[in-house]
């Protein structure tokens, strides 16, 4: 590098770094600079000049920092990290990943009780929740993964199984495992009915319907009061039981099997519910990529107008995406009011649809390992936060992690779509083989209209 | 009706038809794409439909396929011998798409959706811009278009799922028959790449096999040889020839290499303006002074004055060819 473009070069970072602190100080005049509270007869407005230097000058330094080491130079000190998996490990990875993650699924909640003796409860609860969005994430992953119809109103589906069982619990007295099957039937139901006007149309479209779909469903059930009991919510719902045997301090599970009576019987029981339920989930979506119904979704997702020249009714293989994908919703919708006892429309807000969709999108469309890596990182992510308790010590008592959870959440979002923009997992698996079968890079691909 | 009333003509097409098109009209707003068409596909006849650019033969297609609703006419299917035409006008006074009774079976097109045009009429098609699953396997391509008789075999996914052993019999045959056409369009080599992946040439006949996989009887190419090379043409025209008669399919086709029309084609049809100018076989639609004047844009009376100035202008680009020795490239 000669003399002449040095200091050309660092003129040209104090600049753009001068003109980043610029924009800072304009966008956070009002947001850092002034603070209104709720006062006596009014407002009260502070002045937080302070924080607001602190904020240009963090912009500043580091956007001159990215500048001279970077953006700008002419050998950027990232480029030495480069991460690269030799392809014999990767294959291997890829063989043994699913039964590894299987295995350990199975074990979790004796594990846990062996690692965590006091904690044991809010861990199996845990895994209860990641395995939830697993399903779930399954579910979708057949309607936006497999046959790329864009769905953001999943959660109407998930909202309809819980209301199913809690009213079914409620007015005929029905338990879980009966309830189970027809929860999943009236979710797919109404895929179909929500389905039939929807799906004519594409892409973008489609995803607005769904999206006001969902929230339609929502404000039903809020504003239904005499039927779902509006915001109150339906309470008392029955949990589920072991062939007929309750998990009671007396004459239930425990007592049966001459075992001591410990509460966490049931989160264990619930565990392994919700563990067959999402297998189920994917087993039935693993099969059903290599049949005919299948192959069409995928085929749909690819090139709609093809499918019809080949004669594939494209409105009912669709609808059979649509419901059963709605299907799955339902069962974990069920799942999730047993476990809980208790729901609301707020637990079926737009949010949900948003996380369900982030774990398809993040875990690579069509992946079924990816979704399970999306869901722990996500869900189990949020709840790490929440255990951060040295930070405490670091940053003052008044630190709360949590707060900033959506905050990380997003930058782990921009993150991978930077980093593999088709999602952690993303290569497609050819549904019939002739000789060898061969991996297909998602380049080519097709995400579906929408995406 | 035209085509009755040549009952002594010695064409093929006049009294064994596949396809018939009745004074089909497509009208898009103010524009008539289509204007009073009629022509005759003949059974295990290669039919071209050539035109300039824009004189309504894509739409012809598209209405043949079911992909646009004609404004007027109608266009007939048959499955058996002969015009059937008691029969035709019967269901016609009907309301109904299709009389199915007995091997003999008359599809009204203009009536049906387009994917039951592919999975009942039997007409199958491919398209200009070619339009295959790019992410998915050649394998897997043929095996889509296999969708209806194998969804009847896994008792609509519920056999499948339990992989009872008539699913798993359908499946192999479904194997083979897509190997069977792999092999014959040169791509058992790359059954297992994805479509996408493929050269172009490859993918033109990627599309016609997964065309052939629907067991059509009548195959619409839209301009199958647009991009291909010299050798990639002659390898077409044999896979057409090879199609018309190992697999009793007739052949409708759009195309603008003349070199593949004038030698595989039994039958011409000339769109300018959407109308029919000229239809016949080959060598006489080539020398019909109106379909000359179509293509070169000139009057009929202007034509061999025309004629006569291209012929000058080939000589002499011919002679500067050959002065300057790079050969007789096209």
């Amino acid at each position: 590098m000669t003399a002449a473009q040095k200091p050309a070069r660092m003129a040209e970072s104090v600049k753009d770094a001068a003109i980043a602190a610029f924009l800072v100080a304009v966008l956070g005049l009002f947001f850092f600079g002034l603070r209104t509270d709720i006062g006596p007869g009014g407002l009260d407005l502070t002045y937080r000049w302070g924080l607001w230097f602190i904020a240009i000058a963090i912009t500043f330094g580091v956007r001159l920092l990215l500048n001279l080491f970077v953006f700008k130079a002419a050998k950027p000190v990232t480029s030495g990290i480069k991460v690269t998996v030799p392809a014999g490990l990767k294959s291997v990875i890829g063989r043994f990943l699913g039964p590894v993650l299987l295995v350990v699924a199975m074990c979790l909640p004796f594990i846990i009780m062996l690692l965590f003796p006091n904690r044991d409860r809010q861990f199996i609860d845990l895994a209860i929740l990641i395995m939830t969005y697993v399903m779930l994430g399954w579910g979708l992953n057949i309607v936006v993964g497999l046959a790329g119809l864009l769905d953001l109103g999943y959660v109407a589906f998930y909202a309809v199984g819980a209301y199913s069982f809690a009213l079914l619990a409620q007015h005929l007295n029905i338990g879980f495992w009966t309830a189970l099957p027809l929860a999943g039937l009236l979710a797919a139901f109404w895929g179909i009915i929500l389905g039939y006007p929807v799906l004519r149309l594409r892409g973008d479209y489609l995803a607005i319907v769904t999206l006001a779909f969902g929230e339609i469903i929502r404000v039903v059930l809020l504003n239904w009061y005499d039927f779902t009991g509006g915001p109150n919510g339906i309470s008392g719902i029955p949990k589920p039981s072991f062939f007929g045997l309750d998990f009671t301090r007396t004459g239930g599970f425990a007592d049966f099997f001459g075992i001591e009576f410990a509460t966490i019987h049931r989160f264990i029981y619930l565990y392994y519910i919700i563990l067959v339920l999402a297998l189920i989930t994917n087993f039935v979506t693993l099969r059903l990529r290599k049949l005919p119904i299948g192959r069409a979704w995928e085929a749909l997702r690819e090139d709609e107008i093809a499918c019809r020249s080949l004669g594939i009714n494209t409105t009912n293989t669709k609808l059979t995406a649509f419901s059963i994908g709605a299907m799955f919703a339902g069962f974990a919708g069920s799942f999730f009011a047993t476990r809980q006892g208790f729901i609301s429309p707020e637990s079926f807000t737009f949010l949900e649809s948003a996380i369900i969709l982030a774990i398809v999108v993040l875990g690579g469309l069509g992946s079924q390992v990816g979704v399970v890596i999306a869901s722990v990182v996500m869900i189990g992510g949020i709840e790490i936060l929440r255990n951060l308790g040295f930070l405490k010590q670091i940053f003052g008592p008044d630190f709360e992690p949590t707060q900033y959870r959506m905050l990380i959440f997003g930058l782990a979002m921009v993150l991978i779509m930077v980093w593999k923009p088709r999602g952690i997992i993303s290569s497609r698996n050819p549904s019939a083989v002739y000789k060898e079968r061969k991996k297909i890079s998602s380049d080519m691909v097709a995400q579906g209209e929408g995406h | 009706m035209e085509t009755a009333m040549n009952t002594t003509s010695t064409h093929n097409w006049d009294h064994n038809v596949v396809l018939s098109v009745e004074h089909l009209t497509m009208r898009f707003g103010g524009l008539l794409a289509v204007n009073d068409l009629s022509f005759n596909v003949g059974r295990g006849d290669i039919t071209a439909l050539i035109g300039p650019n824009g004189a309504g033969k894509t739409t012809v297609f598209n209405c043949v396929t079911g992909f646009y609703k004609p404004t007027e006419g109608r266009i007939v299917m048959r499955h058996g011998q002969g015009f059937q035409s008691e029969r035709v006008e019967a269901l016609t006074r009907t309301g109904r798409q299709f009389d199915d009774a007995g091997e003999d079976r008359v599809f009204l097109l203009e009536r049906m959706p387009d994917f039951e045009i592919s999975k009942r009429a039997k007409v199958a098609r491919t398209f200009q811009n070619i339009r295959l699953f790019g992410g998915m396997t050649a394998l897997e391509n043929l095996l889509v278009a296999q969708h209806n008789p194998l969804m009847i075999a896994s008792s609509m996914t519920i056999g499948g799922i339990f992989n009872l052993p008539g699913y798993r019999k359908a499946r192999a045959e479904a194997i083979d028959f897509a190997a069977y056409w792999l092999e014959k369009t040169g791509l058992i080599d790359r059954a297992d790449d994805p479509a996408a992946d493929l050269p172009y040439g490859a993918q033109r006949r990627l599309e016609i096999a997964r065309a052939m996989c629907t067991r059509p009887h009548l195959l619409c190419l839209d301009e199958p040889a647009a991009g291909l090379n010299p050798r990639e043409s002659t390898e077409l025209n044999e896979l057409l020839q090879y199609i018309r008669k190992d697999h009793d399919t007739s052949i409708l086709l759009i195309e603008h290499d003349m070199g593949v029309v004038m030698q595989i084609s039994d039958h011409v049809v000339v769109l300018d303006y959407g109308q029919k100018i000229a239809d016949g076989n080959a060598e006489s639609v080539k020398n019909d002074p109106k379909v000359i004047s179509a293509y070169l844009g000139v009057d009929e009376d202007e034509v061999e004055a025309v004629e006569e100035t291209i012929d000058q202008a080939i000589r002499e680009a011919e002679e500067r060819a050959e002065d300057s020795d790079t050969g007789g490239k096209s």
